[in-house]
């Protein structure tokens, strides 16, 4: 008796937690088809008048492209070094490799803000305007670790003998990277940079100190929130900004599982 | 691993022991080791590292009352400023509410990560990772706009409490909704690494504390929990390092009394165009995430990743 008390109790605690954490963006979701313009809880009018408001707003589509831009070319370049950086880090045998691994985490160890002003200190003593690349600059530096994390986990759980099995069957370097090695890392691959595009497009705290006076569409929203201004529409752009994510996470989640968390811790 | 102070990815490390080798590729090892780290490597010395650094010195420079500008020379009066005036007050909050949210976090994410690791079935399990998964991955402005609607004078939380006919918690542009708001968003950044370190417990471990007699609370209290605790220093690192650097929240959920550190940071550097201020500042949280490190490794936190 006491025993199943305690068993439906956990499982009490299970779905009260899955309530928390789902139901504020279920919020989100509901209120971005509210008529009204000021929020008030229920909603007693729908509409998807809001939608098509925000679709028209040239200043979101302007700040959406500019984070597009971003978050593409921060992937490109993350996915490039990340996976280099995973691949010389797992090869090393030499003194100094953990420090290596520990610079590349680093950008998440420390608060963001920290990234942030410290570029903006380089960017002003360079006499570098804040431009698109600065933007790019920050995202690739947080981008490179999701990737190196995701790569660096599946070649440490690839056993080294499948490697050395493609060797001894005289296999060259290339074909055993191009046959062995990229079919074993590549979920991981498209996995991180999944992730690295979801954590470039979302991101805001590092982007206040490299944008300047542009906008991408978080800080955008930020700015939106901050001034009051046009709240119903900032609910269509989160909501949507949520979808966007969605994709790229779900899949992700699919391809990596658990290693989905370690790449962004 | 004693010189190391990483996270996820330096535990791998060691846990892989380091002695199992890739030597698939058949040029000379060490040429191509360090042809393959040069470019990330470079990336991070060049504009990250030397960043840093250059923070660090501009923390040490002075901006002219005149003209603005920044003037080259060495002076501790930034320092000075940090640790007088309203700024110990705002470091203090700032370290009490990630401590706070942490607690809240730790209390919140156990019994659920327990569920998880050691009561679910391993395809329930599955499906509860992607649900802590997905709310950990998405926008994080929309959690926080989220929270604004629900906290508000005419959002939801007031509307349930009425209609239960309780008195409504007005919660909105609180300090209290700073930490319900933070509490939230990295609620998943803890669940998953105590999950994670629960399911590594043998489960002979448990039948044994059993076996021997005791009841369930003694073998949670005395075999479980000391064995989850790397899992929950380790969550513990992110819900307190986020909290220290934020300044979204506190500004856009938060109310008069919630300036934290990133405010003063962010307020002094964008608004008032002081970055040897603004430098100094930022160094505080890196020498508070540093002690932390440090603590959490003796704690054997870094293992649990």
């Amino acid at each position: 008796m006491k025993h199943r008390l305690l068993r439906s109790g956990q499982w009490l605690w299970v779905s009260g937690v899955l309530v928390f954490l789902f139901a504020p963006i279920a919020t989100i979701v509901l209120f971005s088809f509210d008529r009204s313009n000021i929020e008030s809880w229920p909603i007693h009018h729908w509409t998807t008048s809001w939608y098509s408001v925000a679709w028209h707003d040239t200043a979101v589509r302007q700040a959406f492209v500019l984070s597009l831009k971003a978050a593409v070319a921060a992937t490109a370049l993350a996915l490039i070094l990340g996976s280099l950086a995973a691949f010389g880090v797992h090869r090393a045998r030499f003194f100094g490799r953990d420090t290596i691994s520990l610079l590349f985490v680093l950008p998440i160890a420390l608060p963001g803000i920290i990234t942030g002003v410290a570029l903006n200190s380089t960017f002003q003593w360079a006499g570098i305007n804040l431009s698109l690349w600065t933007i790019i600059i920050g995202h690739t530096t947080f981008c490179i670790v999701v990737v190196y994390n995701n790569v660096i986990a599946r070649l440490r759980r690839t056993s080294s003998t499948l490697f050395e099995a493609s060797a001894d069957l005289g296999a060259s370097t290339g074909q055993t990277l191009r046959f062995i090695t990229f079919p074993l890392i590549a979920t991981a691959l498209v996995s991180g940079a999944l992730l690295a595009f979801a954590l470039s497009f979302d991101e805001v705290i590092v982007t206040t100190f490299t944008a300047g006076a542009q906008n991408t569409l978080p800080i955008w929203i930020f700015g939106a929130i901050r001034l009051g201004q046009q709240l119903p529409e900032v609910n269509v752009v989160v909501t949507l900004v949520v979808l966007i994510m969605l994709i790229p996470i779900a899949v992700a989640v699919r391809l990596t599982g658990r290693d989905t968390m370690s790449s962004r811790a | 691993m004693d010189t190391d102070h990483g996270l996820a990815t330096s535990i791998e490390t060691q846990k892989s022991g380091g002695a199992s080798s890739l030597r698939s590729f058949a040029l000379p090892s060490r040429f191509a080791t360090a042809a393959l780290l040069t470019p990330p490597l470079a990336w991070f010395l060049v504009l990250y590292v030397s960043s840093l650094a250059l923070m660090l010195v501009t923390s040490l420079w002075s901006v002219n009352g005149f003209t603005g500008l920044i003037q080259h020379q060495l002076t501790t009066s930034n320092l000075q400023q940090v640790t007088s005036g309203a700024y110990p007050s705002i470091i203090w909050r700032t370290v009490l509410l990630a401590a706070l949210v942490t607690v809240t976090d730790v209390v919140i994410a156990f019994p659920f990560a327990y569920v998880m690791a050691r009561v679910a079935t391993p395809r329930v399990a599955k499906m509860l990772l992607a649900a802590v998964l997905l709310p950990l991955w998405a926008s994080y402005l929309a959690k926080v706009f989220a929270w604004i609607s629900i906290l508000e004078k005419g959002g939801a939380l007031n509307w349930t409490f009425q209609h239960l006919g309780l008195p409504a918690p007005n919660l909105g542009f609180t300090n209290g909704a700073m930490w319900l708001t933070f509490s939230y968003i990295w609620l998943p950044y803890m669940i998953v690494p105590v999950y994670g370190a629960l399911e590594k417990i043998p489960k002979s471990l448990l039948d044994a504390s059993y076996d021997l007699g005791a009841s369930s609370w003694w073998t949670v209290r005395h075999v479980v929990l000391p064995l989850a605790l790397p899992g929950l220093v380790a969550g513990s690192i992110f819900t307190f390092s986020l909290t220290l650097g934020d300044f979204v929240t506190p500004l856009l959920v938060g109310g008069a009394n919630s300036t934290l550190l990133g405010n003063a940071i962010y307020d002094t550097l964008l608004t008032g165009g002081n970055l040897p201020l603004a430098a100094a500042l930022a160094v505080v949280p890196i020498v508070i995430m540093v002690v932390y490190l440090g603590v959490a490794k003796r704690l054997r936190a870094f293992e649990a990743l």
